[in-house]
Parts: structure tokens; sequence; C-alpha cells
């Protein structure tokens, strides 16, 4: 062996392995993550029993005999009021509301804050500044007059008109992401494109975007997220036909008739909850990055 | 290139730049030849980079004018210029292959595919990079990206090049070599060049004419052999040439005689720009190879050695003539230790004299 | 070099323009535009329908003897105080102990910020299920032996505050980690080696070193977390709505109830405006900070 002998054993003391603060460390870990896995392990198991078990078991405990009985309810037969056709309606309202509002507000958000970090236009500086205020109003501010213009314009009530608040309260978020993200690429390469004759558009759409792809995926996660979690927006914009499946399921939870069926009700919460978990656990780290970008504003 | 030579002279007319309070150019006026390979030289914030952006088009100016080619382009579009240029950071487009990155310009432009074609053909082949046209910029070596940053600017077949500091991020013998390669494509397409650099030696091997500037001026604009043996003034003397000229402080006495302290020195083979009044305080340059040893010689000054430092080729003494410090350049074989007496001789021709300003005399 | 592309020309910066101009336009109409409509409306006798009878602040007046309005703020006030506490505590604890080189990082991770990619309606009626009580933890508390267990807060007028503070905890706890994990991780490592070779046990490198370094994450998180306090209104809704009586009521939940149930706009606008001075308190100065920070980071 020509390993020298010192390197072989160092001097130290080598950490051990389970030390009693690592012990503490990994119990204290593991009774959190318990602690917070608990309520989507009750939601579930609470689904999948029947009635009669719920009122005579715990809600810890397994379903004796597991039934999607409560799901088929909760998807197509729930009643919200008079009308018994479960929460499919909400699911689908809420795919419309989702699909047109996450893409105009990643294009309007794209778009200003691209125009904003290259090309410094006229009030670029106040509206941004403004763009910062706004993202941290409650919506209560501006609620009452939108619904009034929007009632003026004719777009109350209407999945436009819900497109269109998201579009409003996105665009702080949005455009900060783009701004950002288009701030951080070195300003040469906005002037190799200038000399090469690119205009404003062909620059964005040939040259800035393709280079922003991983930005537009976060925009897309937090708007995914943020739009389908979405409660009092559609609550006040997306007039009765178009109610989203956060304020359906809410209905269908309070305005059960007679006894309560606490198994249709997590069911329902689940399918509510299934399109957020899934970009959740599909986008993994890139949440967390979406997180970190809206989170860190300014 | 198959084109007719495209050359353009370019002209600035008193023009000046600030951002809001903040002067970045005072009235400058410069002209540049036709197929000259201009550099502009000098220290980080003098303006050199914004001067470049302006004869671009990517800065707009508060006064003055621009012309290139003959034509007023003040107000006109970067693209409608007719330069090409090469930047520091690259700025390749990254998601393009390197053949997009060339012909992207020319498409915009609205130019025919196969005349797309052949040019970045053409280019690629005299910067011999053919056989990364297909690649990304993100799989080029540093030294490959800046050669593809320049066939991008070849293909534009611009009558005026724009170099801002392209070489800086490049190692040292990458440098050299495309230093070389810049220097033999200039010959080749005779094409005018502007090259913006902090690096004297870069300044001396590539440009016709050099500009020095400092602090939003043109110091001194003249042939790398005039700015180096007459510098016009100490700040130019100072920042071309390394080891940087040595400095003795003295006055002019009867009969044109230069005296410090420690020693008197005869000028009068020195060419004065003006007549020197008697007793003006002056500042005597001496570059590192314009001292002699002088054995024997009774007029010799001596300098006591405090470092040496050998360079291969020759070696450097640091000494001192009385308190005053001069950096000697001597052959590498010359036996010399810290603490030697050296007897030194100066070429008066080869002098410079400064005033109490830093102008030269 | 200086901010190097100033101004372009005109001609080429109408197309900047022009693609500004529908953020502009939101700005100024549904931004600008509706904030000082609402604040107007406050100062004006509006019930029902907006009218421009001009009161001055009594509105504020009527809003400051208001028994439910008081309640609420005396509730946001109780939550806010336990929730940015809890939260920030639970969300450092978390992201020191997973920065420890564990085992199943990221699985620990995923596991604390799930909840956080759900909405406060799931949330709300989740813990409104497990907290329920006669079929919810309580039962399982009687089950397992505990007969005279008590775990009713949900009900109770005097505890109904905590559930919801148990609730928005685990819901934006893995926030904070999250972020709070981002700053440990932009802790140079060499600070690190440098407080080993110092000798310092790693409670005092965290109180005395890292902490301090952390300042960002923590006004971050600080202000992330009170103006979700000052919105909170769905977790509300879905939890308790409100109740027992108005034991859970917020501000939030206040105005929408004034402006569209119990049609007094002039009152509902004077919360809003009152929620609205409330936030940039909170904010301009972590604003302000931000901004001094950047134009720093500028100069040097």
């Amino acid at each position: 062996m020509s390993t020298p002998r010192a390197s072989r054993h160092p001097s130290g003391r080598r950490p051990k392995r389970l030390s009693p603060s690592r012990v503490g460390l990994y119990a204290f870990l593991l009774i959190t993550a318990l602690f917070f896995l608990t309520p989507l392990y009750v939601m579930l198991v609470t689904s999948l029993k029947p009635m009669a078990e719920i009122r005579l078991g715990n809600i810890m405990s397994l379903p004796a005999a597991p039934t999607l009985d409560a799901w088929t309810t909760a998807w197509s037969r729930a009643c919200t009021g008079l009308s018994c056709n479960g929460i499919s309606a909400g699911f689908w309202n809420s795919i419309r509301i989702l699909v047109p509002s996450v893409i105009v507000s990643i294009m309007v958000g794209a778009t200003t804050g691209y125009a904003m970090s290259f090309w410094r236009p006229r009030g670029a500086k106040l509206l941004f500044a403004a763009l910062m205020v706004v993202a941290f109003i409650p919506y209560q501010v501006f609620i009452y007059p939108l619904v009034r213009i929007f009632s003026q314009v004719g777009i109350a009530n209407s999945l436009a008109g819900i497109v269109l608040v998201h579009t409003v309260f996105g665009l702080p978020t949005m455009t900060l992401l783009f701004r950002n993200h288009f701030a951080s690429l070195p300003l040469e390469l906005f002037k190799a494109a200038r000399v090469d004759g690119a205009g404003f558009w062909r620059i964005f759409l040939q040259i800035m975007m393709p280079m922003a792809v991983p930005i537009a995926v976060v925009a897309v996660i937090l708007q995914v997220t943020g739009i389908w979690n979405d409660f009092i927006l559609g609550l006040v914009f997306a007039g009765r036909d178009n109610l989203p499946m956060t304020v359906q399921l809410n209905n269908v939870v309070n305005t059960t008739q007679g006894e309560r069926t606490y198994n249709v009700d997590m069911a329902a919460t689940l399918l509510t909850a299934l399109v957020p978990l899934c970009v959740y656990f599909v986008s993994g780290r890139w949440f967390v990055r979406g997180i970190a970008a809206g989170a860190v504003k300014g | 290139m198959n084109q007719a030579p495209n050359r353009s002279s370019v002209s600035l007319r008193g023009v000046e730049i600030a951002y809001g309070p903040v002067r970045v150019l005072d009235r400058l006026d410069l002209e540049v030849a036709q197929s000259e390979f201009l550099v502009l030289l000098g220290p980080s914030g003098c303006g050199k980079s914004t001067l470049l952006n302006a004869i671009a088009g990517l800065t707009e100016v508060d006064s003055g004018e621009i012309w290139i080619g003959g034509r007023n382009v003040t107000w006109e579009e970067p693209k409608d210029r007719g330069i090409a240029m090469v930047f520091q950071s690259y700025a390749l487009y990254p998601r393009m292959s390197v053949r997009k990155n060339m012909s992207f310009g020319l498409e915009v432009s609205g130019m025919k595919r196969p005349d797309v074609q052949r040019r970045v053909t053409e280019a690629a082949a005299i910067l011999q990079i053919t056989e990364l046209l297909d690649r990304k910029p993100s799989e080029l070596s540093g030294g490959q990206r800046q050669r593809v940053a320049i066939g991008r600017a070849l293909v534009r077949d611009a009558g005026v090049f724009l170099f801002d500091e392209p070489l800086s991020n490049l190692d040292a013998q990458l440098r050299a070599e495309l230093r070389t390669e810049i220097k033999r494509l200039h010959a080749r397409l005779g094409a005018t060049m502007i090259f913006v650099t902090h690096d004297q030696i870069e300044a001396l091997t590539l440009a016709d004419r050099i500009a020095v500037m400092r602090d939003r001026r043109i110091q001194q604009l003249g042939t790398p052999h005039d700015v180096y043996m007459r510098p016009a003034n100490k700040f130019v003397a100072t920042f071309v040439g390394s080891p940087a000229m040595s400095f003795l402080s003295g006055h002019i006495t009867e009969g044109r005689v230069f005296e410090t302290s420690t020693l008197r020195l005869d000028l009068s083979g020195y060419a004065f720009t003006a007549p020197p009044s008697v007793g003006m305080p002056v500042d005597l340059g001496i570059r590192p190879e314009h001292v002699v040893l002088a054995p024997g010689e009774a007029a010799a000054i001596p300098a006591r050695v405090e470092l040496v430092e050998p360079m291969g080729s020759d070696l450097l003494a640091w000494t001192r003539i009385g308190e005053a410090a001069l950096t000697v350049r001597l052959s590498a074989e010359t036996p010399v230790a810290p603490g030697d007496i050296l007897p030194l001789m100066f070429s008066t021709r080869r002098l410079n004299l400064f005033d109490a300003q830093g102008e030269r005399l | 070099m200086v901010a190097a592309a100033k101004r372009l020309r005109i001609g080429s910066r109408l197309p900047a323009q022009i693609a500004l101009a529908p953020a502009l336009l939101i700005a100024l109409v549904l931004y600008c535009g509706t904030t000082s409509w609402t604040v107007w409306i406050s100062l004006t006798s509006s019930r029902m329908l907006p009218n421009s009878v001009f009161v001055g602040l009594r509105q504020y007046d009527v809003l400051a003897n208001n028994d439910r309005w008081l309640a609420s703020i005396a509730n946001i006030a109780t939550f806010g105080a336990l929730f940015m506490t809890a939260a920030l505590t639970i969300g450092f604890l978390l992201a020191a102990m997973i920065d420890q080189k564990v085992r199943a990082e990221s699985l620990l991770r995923s596991v604390f910020l799930y909840p956080f990619s759900m909405s406060f309606i799931v949330t709300g009626l989740a813990w409104r299920w497990m907290l329920d009580p006669t079929l919810g933890f309580e039962k399982l508390l009687h089950d397992i032996g505990f007969a005279d267990a008590h775990f009713d807060w949900i009900v109770r007028p005097d505890r109904v505050i905590y559930t919801l503070v148990i609730a928005s905890v685990w819901h934006a706890a893995g926030l904070v980690m999250a972020i709070m994990l981002a700053g440990l991780r932009g802790v140079d490592r060499e600070i690190w080696n440098a407080a080993r070779v110092d000798g310092l046990p790693t409670w005092r490198i965290f109180v005395f070193i890292i902490i301090p370094m952390m300042r960002g994450s923590f006004a971050t998180a600080c202000v992330l977390l009170a103006t979700s306090v000052v919105k909170l209104y769905d977790l509300s809704v879905a939890m308790t709505n409100g109740g027992p009586g108005i034991a859970s009521e917020v501000p939030a939940k206040f105005v929408m109830d004034y402006l569209f149930e119990r049609g007094n706009l002039a009152l509902a606008t004077a919360a809003a405006t009152t929620m609205l001075i409330t936030v940039v308190v909170v904010v301009a100065p972590w604003y302000h900070w931000q901004g001094r920070k950047a134009r720093m980071a500028g100069i040097a």
C-alpha cells in the first residue's frame, strides 16, 4: 500500500453516525412530517369509508372495506343547493377558466417584463412600482369598483370577466418574474440583436423567449396552482354558470341537506386538490423555484 | 469575400454624451480613415465603450454628428449604419446553432436563402469554424465562441467593424492567437476597424493609430510608435508601456540642463515642443529600455539596485537614484544583484519631459 | 459601465410603448382607478348603491364602533401574532434541520411543502373535518382511552381562532421553510468553516452568525406571511364561516359580507381602506429597505 499512513488515520474523531443530537433531529423531523401528512391521510381514508363506518370508527382507522362510492358521488351526484350533479361541473369550469387565464396572463406578463427590462419606455419605473405595491394589497380594495366596471362593459359574470381578472391580478408576479429574468441576461445580447437589425418583437420572440423557457415553466406552475386555488375571484366574477371548483366544493360541503356525508365531502375536497397536488409532485423542484421567484418580490 | 471591397471612413464631430448629470463624453472629434485600424485604449470608465456604442447606434448622442462612409448616420438605426460589432461576452444567441447565429442578421434584412448560406459558408471557411456550424454556442470553447462572434460580424459585409474588448474574456494564449487572427482579417478584408481595449499590448500590436482616452477625452491620437515614444502627457506615458515609465522630478536650469538634488543632465539633444523657461519644475520620464550601462564613463549616474526580476529574454532592475525610483531593462546575462551600484546613461533623444501639468514639453 | 441601453430613438421605442400599454392601462384604471373609487365610496353615505353624498370620515367612526369589525380586528391580531410566530419558528427549524445533511432530504421537503400547493378552501375543509367535535380527533381521543379529553376548539368561541392558526401554519410552514432553506444555502460555506475553525458550537453559529446573515429571508417571509394574514378570507369561510357567532370573523370577510350581503357599501369600503392602509404600513418599510439594498448593490 502506497497510501501514506497519516491520511488513513485522521487525527480527529470520526463523527458518530447517530449521536444523541442526530437522533433528536430525526425524531423532530419524523414527528413533524407525520403531522404534515395527517390531513392528507385522514382525507383519504375518510373518502374510502362508508358513512356507517365513519360514525362508528375513528378518523385515523383504515377503511375496513375501501369503496370508491363517495368519490363517484362527489364527482357526479353531490348536491349544491337544488342541483345534484356533483362537482364535475366545477372541475370543467375551472379548466375553462384556467387555460385562457394562464395563457393570457403569462403572455401579458412576459411582454410587459420584456418591454420594461430592455427598452425602458416612458412610465416603466412608475408602473413597476405600482405593480409591486399591488402584489400585496388585498382584493377587497379593488373588488367593488371592478364589479361595477365589468357590468358597465358587459363582462360581469362571464368567462371573459374572470379571465381578465386573473390576468389583472397575475400581472404583478408575472411581470416581476419575467423582468427579473430578462434583467439578468447580458445586455450585449440585446445589442447584438439590434446590430443584426432585429426589432422589438423579433428580439422578443426569436431571441428572448427561447431563453425564457425555464421561467415560463415556473410561471405556468405559479399560475396553474394560483388560479386553480382561487376562491374569492371566482366567487365574485365568474358568474353562476362558471363557478370554479373551489366555490362549488365549498357549496357542496356547506349546503348538504340532512345528514352530513363526510366521505363525500372529503372525496370532493381531494378531487379539488388533485390538480395542484399533481402539479406539485410532478414539477418537484420547479415548484420550489416558482415559490422562491414569486416570493422574493423586488 | 467576393463582394467589392466595402470600406467606410468614420467621422465623429463634436460628439457629447451624458447620462443625466453624469457626462460620459466631452465634445469629441475623431476621424477614422478608410481601411484604418484604430484602437481606443484607456482604463475602464474612460468612455471608450460608450464611444463605440455611439458609433454603433446603441447609445444616443446628446449633441454632435456621426458620419460613416460619407453619410450622416447620427439618427439611424444600428442595422442601417453599415457596421458590424463583436462583443466582449460574445453575445451569441444561446438557443440558435452557430449557423443560425451567423445568418440571423442577414435573414432579418430579407436576404435570399442561397445568398445567406453562401456568405455563412465563406465566413466560416475564413475563420476555420466550418465544422462547428451545427453546434450550439454552449458546446463551444471560449476561443471558438469568439471566432463565431467574429464570423457573425464578417457575414454582414460591413464597411466598419467595431470590437468591444473582444479578447478580454480569453486566456493569454488564445488572446494572442485571436489577436493575430484579427490582424490577418484586417489585412485581408481591408475594412475599417475600431477596436476598444484596455490592454496596451493589443493596442500596440494591432493599431494603425491609437486613441488613448481618459476622463471622457482623447488624450493622444497617433501611431503606436508615436504614442509609445512621444507620449503627449504623463497619463499616456504611464498607461502605455510595461513596466511603466519611471519619472525623476527636478527643474530646468540655465543652458537647458535638467537638475535634481542628485544629478544634472544636459538636455541639448532634446526636441522641445516649446522653449522651456529657466527654473520651471519638470518631470523627466525614462523608459526602462532607454537606459544603458556605461561602466567607466565619468558622466554616468550611479543607481543602487534594490530588486532584480529576470524576465527570460532580459531582466529588470528596480533601482534608486537618490530617492527617485528608476526601472532599468538589461540583457539577461548582465551580472547584477541587489545592492550593486550601476553606472547609467540616458539617451537624450529618447527622454520625455513633462511640465507641472503633466503635458509634454 | 453606466446603464448602457440608455435612451433609444423614438422610432424604435414605439413598439415598447405599445407593448406596455395594456399593463399601463390596467395599472391606471384597474389598480389606481378602483382604489381611488373605493376610498371615495368610503367617504360617502352609500348603502346598497353608491351615492356621492360626502360625509367625511363618518363611516370610519361607525366602523370603530361596530362590534363585528372590532371582533374581526381582535381576531386577526391574535391570529396574526400566533400564526406568524409559529410559522416562522417551525419553518426556520425545519429548514435548519433539513440543512444538516439529513437523509431523504427531498422527500422531507416535499412533505413539508405540499400543503402550500393546496387551496385555503381545501385546507379549511380538511381541518374542519379533523377537528369535528363529534367524529374528529376528540372521538379518537375517547376511543383510545381518554374518555374525558376535550378537543372541541372549533365550536368554542374562545378557542376557535386557534384552530385557524393550526390550519394555516400547516399550510404555510413549508413556504417559510423553502425561503429559509434558500437563505441558508446562500450562506457561504466558508463562513461555516471559519466558525468551526474558531471552535463555535453549532447553536452559537446559528444564533450569532447565520440568523443575522439571513435578515433578508426573514424579512421576505415576514412580509409574505403578514400580507397573507391581512388577506385571510377563504380559510375562515371554509372552516368556520366566521363562527361560532362572530368568533372567527376576519376583516376581509367583513368587507365581503357588507359589500355583497348586507348592502352597506360605504362601511365595507371604509373597512377595505383600513386594510389597504395596514398593508401599506407593513410593506412600505420593507420596500424602502429592498430599494436601498438594490441601490447599494448598484453602486458597489
